[in-house]
């Protein structure tokens, strides 16, 4: 199996989605500059750079994809996304319910976040739960090179607006990806490791900081199950449900801000659903309440580490 | 200059205002009854937009916004259904989920209609891009106004639908206000056509209150779009004669102004040269405009017998 990284996976997943449909096309800031094979393969009408301008690359997008084909864009920083909130949640998330289900918006947003490249608040900010908040759209955030194409080419064959979020940290960590027809479905979560004391809920780059406080764990006799998210929208509830009930206990981590974060949803939820399976109280890790650092202490300690994940999970396995 | 203009058949643009303003003072009237949500109105705008519509080929899309009424009515869409939409109808176009801010008819060709003002800016050349890369044959007409006009992404439109040679025909239906902010409030120029040339795009400004001068002004632009494959902004200059959305008592409109806009009435200015040119007689033209409120009528009364959505429509048509 190829040994490839999550930057080579999306590359991979572009050229065999573009081969495999015509109507997929992409664009945004440096597309064709950047992704050089795709402009060669596909030509300068399907790869295509844009002005800096993410209103009119996120609204062109979604005119392009209600009215037969089924744009990828780049919009690099997922902060930038603050500029084409309209297009993307006013427009791509609504005109399919106002006009009564007349449209459909087939369509992929990518931007990059997180801790990893010290580039500071404006280009990091894991913004994902405003998307999960907002009607209409799907979110996807994976964790391994192998998903990122899996997840990638499955967000370009839905018919739904998808926010496709990539972890910068984990951009150029090579792993095993298989070729060819690999999909993975937008709404399933998966079990990286079974346990039954504690359930360990992430995505994106904090899966492997819970992957390393299992393992931490397993070392001080505490089996802790991890549980990779994939989407989080839609949220495998049943996934999620179906682990606490065995383990009894949650810890939710994500490198996104704590206040109001796809791990408040999910605890809610649990509290909701599951709370006589609970034998302890959930804990949420997440981001302060402040922007990102880019001096490398700072950004750092912005994201739960696998220690934090590990002391979380012994206070409440105690 | 399209040398069939002068043969342009005026009867029936001046029927279609009359439905229009019809249509729009039904909607006033069922307001202040109570039986009709409130509404933006385009009342004094009827010719810039039928002129401009009834310019199109049927192969043509059009975006649109909350000021919809004669885009929609010019296109031939079904009174009853916009009614039944506006007053939440299970009949209406949209079945009852947009209400009168944002109706699209696919089946027309009337899509995407945003109320974000700007939105339809921001879609059009995605729409555009669909028709020059699937080999349409329609081009791409986009009505805005001169407060889309400030905003960033009208910008940013004209300068993308510029550099992609995208087959749309801007049209900027200026009608002087702004929701509830005079245009000199906010613009230093009088126009918006001025702003097309910095992007490398031609532009006209056409009185946008002559139905006559504004289908001929839109067939000669929208013919240029066709023949070039690359954007054109027509200005239609026309006057917002109701306010923002209904009710607004208009204190703040300079009652000199607004007068003088009244006197050029754009069905008034019509109904003169049909009469003055021997095509109608009063009477004729008396009769259309019952004819039109009669077509309302018959309208509301299908709109007031839909039925509501079932509740389960809360949450149907969010995802594909």
């Amino acid at each position: 199996m190829p040994v490839i990284t999550p930057f080579e996976a999306i590359g991979t997943a572009l050229t065999e989605e573009m081969r495999r449909d015509p109507r997929v096309l992409i664009f945004g800031e440096g597309v064709a500059t950047k992704r050089h094979d795709l402009l060669d393969e596909f030509g300068p009408a399907r790869v295509r750079n844009t002005p800096l301008a993410e209103g009119i690359i996120a609204g062109t997008a979604v005119g392009a994809a209600a009215t037969g084909l089924r744009p990828v864009i780049d919009l690099l920083f997922a902060p930038f996304l603050c500029y084409a909130m309209d297009q993307l949640v006013n427009s791509a998330g609504k005109l399919r319910f106002i006009s009564g289900g007349q449209f459909a918006f087939p369509m992929v947003t990518l931007a990059m976040t997180g801790g990893g490249w010290g580039v500071g608040a404006q280009h990091n900010h894991n913004n994902e739960a405003w998307f999960v908040h907002s009607p209409g759209l799907k979110v996807v955030m994976p964790s391994s090179a192998a998903d990122f194409k899996s997840l990638l080419k499955a967000a370009i064959r839905d018919n739904n607006p998808v926010l496709f979020f990539i972890d910068l940290g984990l951009l150029y960590q090579a792993g095993e990806v298989p070729e060819g027809e690999h999909l993975l479905p937008l709404g399933k979560a998966s079990v990286l490791r079974t346990g039954s004391d504690v359930t360990l809920v992430s995505y994106g780059k904090t899966v492997h900081a819970c992957l390393a406080a299992a393992q931490q764990l397993a070392e001080a006799a505490i089996s802790a199950e991890v549980i990779d998210l994939r989407s989080l929208k839609p949220l495998d509830e049943e996934a999620i449900m179906a682990s606490v009930h065995k383990t009894g206990r949650l810890v939710v981590a994500h490198e996104a801000a704590k206040m109001a974060g796809v791990g408040a949803e999910i605890a809610a939820q649990v509290a909701e659903r599951a709370f006589a399976d609970l034998r302890a109280p959930i804990i949420r890790l997440g981001g302060p309440d402040a922007p990102a650092a880019a001096s490398h202490p700072l950004e750092q300690a912005y994201a739960p580490s696998a220690e934090a994940i590990c002391a979380a999970a012994r206070s409440i396995c105690a | 200059m399209n040398p069939g203009w002068q043969a342009i058949d005026e009867t029936p643009l001046f029927e279609r205002m009359l439905l229009v303003r019809s249509y729009e003072e039904a909607l006033v009237a069922g307001h202040v009854a109570g039986t009709v949500p409130g509404t933006c109105t385009s009342v004094g705008q009827e010719a810039a937009g039928v002129g401009v519509v009834s310019a199109l080929g049927g192969d043509d899309l059009i975006l649109t916004n909350h000021r919809s009424a004669a885009h929609l009515l010019a296109r031939g869409a079904d009174p009853d259904r916009l009614l039944a939409e506006v007053m939440g109808r299970s009949g209406g176009y949209c079945r009852g989920k947009s209400g009168s801010l944002h109706i699209s008819v696919r089946e027309l060709g009337v899509v995407l209609t945003s109320t974000i003002v700007g939105g339809e800016l921001s879609l059009a050349t995605g729409v555009a891009l669909s028709q020059k890369m699937l080999g349409r044959p329609g081009i791409v007409t986009c009505f805005f106004g001169d407060g889309a006009a400030c905003e960033g992404v009208f910008h940013e439109s004209l300068n993308l639908a510029a550099v992609w040679e995208l087959p749309i025909l801007y049209v900027c239906e200026n009608n002087q206000w702004q929701a509830f902010v005079h245009r000199r409030e906010t613009m230093r120029s009088e126009h918006i056509a001025d702003r097309a040339a910095p992007y490398g795009i031609d532009s006209a400004t056409v009185d946008g209150n002559d139905v006559v001068a504004v289908q001929r002004a839109a067939s000669e632009a929208a013919e240029r779009v066709r023949g070039s494959s690359r954007p054109f902004l027509l200005e239609t200059w026309t006057y917002r004669s109701r306010g923002h959305f209904e009710p607004d008592d208009q204190a703040y409109v300079d009652p000199a102004e607004h007068a003088a806009w009244l006197t050029r009435d754009p069905i008034e200015i019509s109904r003169q040269r049909l009469i003055g040119g021997g095509r109608l007689t009063s009477e004729d033209a008396a009769a259309l405009a019952t004819r039109a409120r009669q077509r309302i009528a018959s309208a509301m009364a299908f709109a007031e017998a839909s039925p509501f959505p079932s509740l389960d429509e809360l949450t149907t048509d969010v995802y594909a």
